[in-house]
């Protein structure tokens, strides 16, 4: 893990004490709300529905246990006992009071954590793969680079106002478990010939125009890192669009400018900005890959843990969904499910946050990552150790194993919380693992996005179904799209047609999936390649079968 | 935009606590619905919004449309309700409260 220097506390110590005269100034009436507004976003604090909310960054999802530690203590403090960890790897509490938030500020700046950039137009928190580190498939370690970027981008004085915010994640892996093309910038760490590449994706998101992003170089030198991002942000900062919101992302400008004229003013502005980097970038570089060295792994006996598998049948079946194989042939990444079934998919509670620490302390080489899919992965368990971590987390309602499967969705805050929600996302998450809570093994993998708004923060665009919450006329309201994928493959669902009312949903979804289960070639199709072989028409008839029948 | 449909109420949000908060009769502002003032005609609600609004404890203030029904006060658009009642994922936040007082 990345080590905070003396500078990193003291730049999060000064904005803190910043916030807290903000916050006095802005209760003895010498700033008017207008005037604070903009500076309470700067530091994650956001005005919901039911109370103020905090955004605290978690930069590429990386956690020590004694930060998790501390984000159960300020549940506990501040909040009403629980945090929500979202799509951006950064958790969320609900509740806390205005008056409140600069000591909670403060709290987290005492475990080297902040809220700095988790809004604004600006370059948020970059987000990675959670098996980092960890996963087989990996050709580099993403988390020293997304470091690098981080220290770039922090208060970064070109990219404080640019014309909308900017989102970029990396995959260490040939396998995307970060949705890189859904990025304003995506990248994809590669083999350059026995050195280290980036290939660059642009331009991608979802929100009201959901967009692939494009490949903008192929085979970046890593040590280009940094200026060639530089490039990308100054033209985007020049040419990005500030009078529309709407079509303020580097996805319209790249859009509306096209790839190729894109890509030659990036070029350009490579050339002239790419002197100015002489090489500290890299020595910083090679500073924080030193804090990234992998654990010392350990051999252990492993009989008690196939003794385990071989005799109970709930514990294989959660080591089958949660376990994933990791670099060290005796050793897994676990994925802790936030999604026990009719629960808020990402919360979880202190007392849950606690356990998850001490497991991390006691069996994970002191790590936690949160996933973009609202879940806590501990990356380094030996796998001798996977019967009591799976009986600890059963204790704390945690050993839920549904990883990839019908109840593992993304679901945004949504219309409970958030006040930009158009309509709920978290109760059509709840119905539909409880719906499917018994089926969802022979139905397989599925992965289900649900948002309460066009906005997309639950990524439906890219879920195998998606939902979509939506007002019509003051009634709730949800289209269904098919055959979106986030992975290599990634791709925006197709929409079926209309909307179905709350109470419409959950049969729909029953005719959809019972279509699937009717015409998939076997177990082994999952849902997403059905769909790629048999089109989205079977399932469009399946949903509006009704009207047809009308 | 859609034309308001009447009767309002005024609603904003605390500024300390950010609770969702409804301007009542008796010049205060409470979390309950229960109490507000009732307006049937725009201007006089939109005149009120203006006056009885400060900066230093309330932000955000708006005119939210309610039915009324019987002696009782609903939101008429769902969003308000939740506002109005809390989340609907599980009881907590102003349900929770609410429920607390009923008890009490």
């Amino acid at each position: 893990m990345y080590a905070y220097t003396e500078f990193d506390r003291a730049f999060v110590r000064d904005r803190v004490l910043q916030y807290r005269d903000q916050v006095k100034r802005r209760l003895n009436g010498s700033l008017t709300e207008d005037e604070f507004k903009p500076l309470r976003l700067m530091n994650g604090v956001y005005l919901q529905l039911h109370a103020y909310m905090l955004r605290v960054a978690i930069p590429y999802g990386s956690l020590t246990p004694r930060q998790m530690r501390r984000l159960a203590d300020i549940a506990d403090k501040w909040d009403k006992g629980y945090g929500h960890f979202t799509t951006r790897q950064n958790i969320q509490f609900n509740w806390p009071r205005l008056i409140d938030t600069p000591d909670i500020l403060e709290a987290l700046a005492d475990v080297d954590m902040h809220a700095i950039q988790t809004s604004g137009n600006t370059i948020r928190n970059v987000t990675t793969d959670q098996f980092a580190g960890a996963a087989l498939d990996e050709v580099a370690d993403p988390r020293p680079y997304a470091e690098l970027i981080r220290q770039w981008s922090t208060d970064h004085p070109e990219f404080q106002f640019l014309p909308r915010k900017f989102k970029i994640a990396i995959t260490g892996g040939s396998d995307d478990r970060a949705v890189i093309r859904a990025h304003d910038i995506g990248l994809q760490l590669i083999d350059l010939k026995g050195r280290v590449g980036f290939r660059v994706f642009v331009g991608g998101g979802l929100g009201r125009t959901p967009i692939i992003g494009q490949e903008l170089h192929e085979a970046l030198p890593a040590e280009d890192l940094l200026p060639y991002l530089e490039a990308v942000l100054s033209v985007y900062n020049l040419a990005g669009r500030r009078d529309n919101k709407y079509k303020a992302r580097i996805k319209i400008t790249v859009g509306e400018m096209g790839i190729d004229v894109f890509r030659e003013k990036v070029e350009a502005a490579f050339e002239r900005l790419r002197p100015a980097f002489t090489g500290q970038d890299l020595s910083v570089l090679g500073e924080i890959q030193a804090d990234f060295e992998p654990p010392r792994f350990l051999e252990k006996s492993q009989d008690v843990y196939f003794s385990a598998l071989d005799s109970d049948t709930h514990f294989r079946a959660w080591v089958e969904r949660n376990a994933n194989p990791h670099k060290h042939p005796s050793y897994a990444s676990v994925t802790i499910s936030l999604k026990g079934h009719g629960n808020t998919p990402g919360d979880a509670s202190a007392a849950q946050m606690r356990v998850m620490a001490d497991l991390a302390e006691r069996f994970g080489h002191e790590e936690l990552r949160v996933s973009h899919e609202q879940n806590i992965v501990l990356p380094h368990v030996a796998q001798a150790d996977l019967p009591e971590i799976y009986r600890q987390l059963g204790k704390q309602g945690l050993a839920t194993a549904n990883i990839g499967l019908v109840s593992d969705i993304i679901a945004c805050p949504g219309m409970d919380y958030c006040a930009l929600a158009t309509a709920r996302s978290i109760p059509i998450a709840q119905d539909i693992a409880l719906r499917y809570e018994r089926r969802e093994s022979e139905i397989g993998d599925l992965k289900i996005k649900i948002s309460g708004c066009i906005n997309a923060c639950g990524h439906h665009h890219v879920g195998h179904i998606g939902i979509l919450g939506l007002d019509k006329a003051g009634v709730e309201n949800y289209q269904v799209t098919v055959g979106g994928s986030a992975g290599n493959d990634a791709a925006i669902g197709q929409k079926m047609g209309r909307g179905f009312s709350f109470e419409e949903l959950m049969p729909a979804l029953d005719r959809l999936i019972d279509t699937y289960l009717a015409v998939r070639i076997d177990q082994s199709e999952a849902f997403v390649s059905t769909v790629e072989r048999l089109g989205t028409i079977p399932f469009q008839e399946a949903l509006y079968v009704i009207d047809k029948t009308a | 935009m859609a034309a308001i449909k009447l009767p309002v109420v005024i609603t904003a949000n605390d500024l300390l606590s950010g609770e969702a908060v409804y301007w009542h009769k008796s010049g205060i502002w409470s979390a309950d619905l229960t109490g507000s003032q009732v307006f049937e005609s725009l201007e006089q609600a939109q005149a009120s919004l203006q006056q009885v609004v400060s900066d230093a404890v309330v932000i955000g203030a708006y005119l939210a449309e309610v039915l009324e029904e019987g002696n009782r006060l609903v939101s008429r658009h769902y969003r308000e309700g939740f506002r109005e009642r809390g989340p609907s994922n599980y009881c907590h936040g102003k349900q929770e409260s609410l429920r607390q007082k009923v008890a009490v």
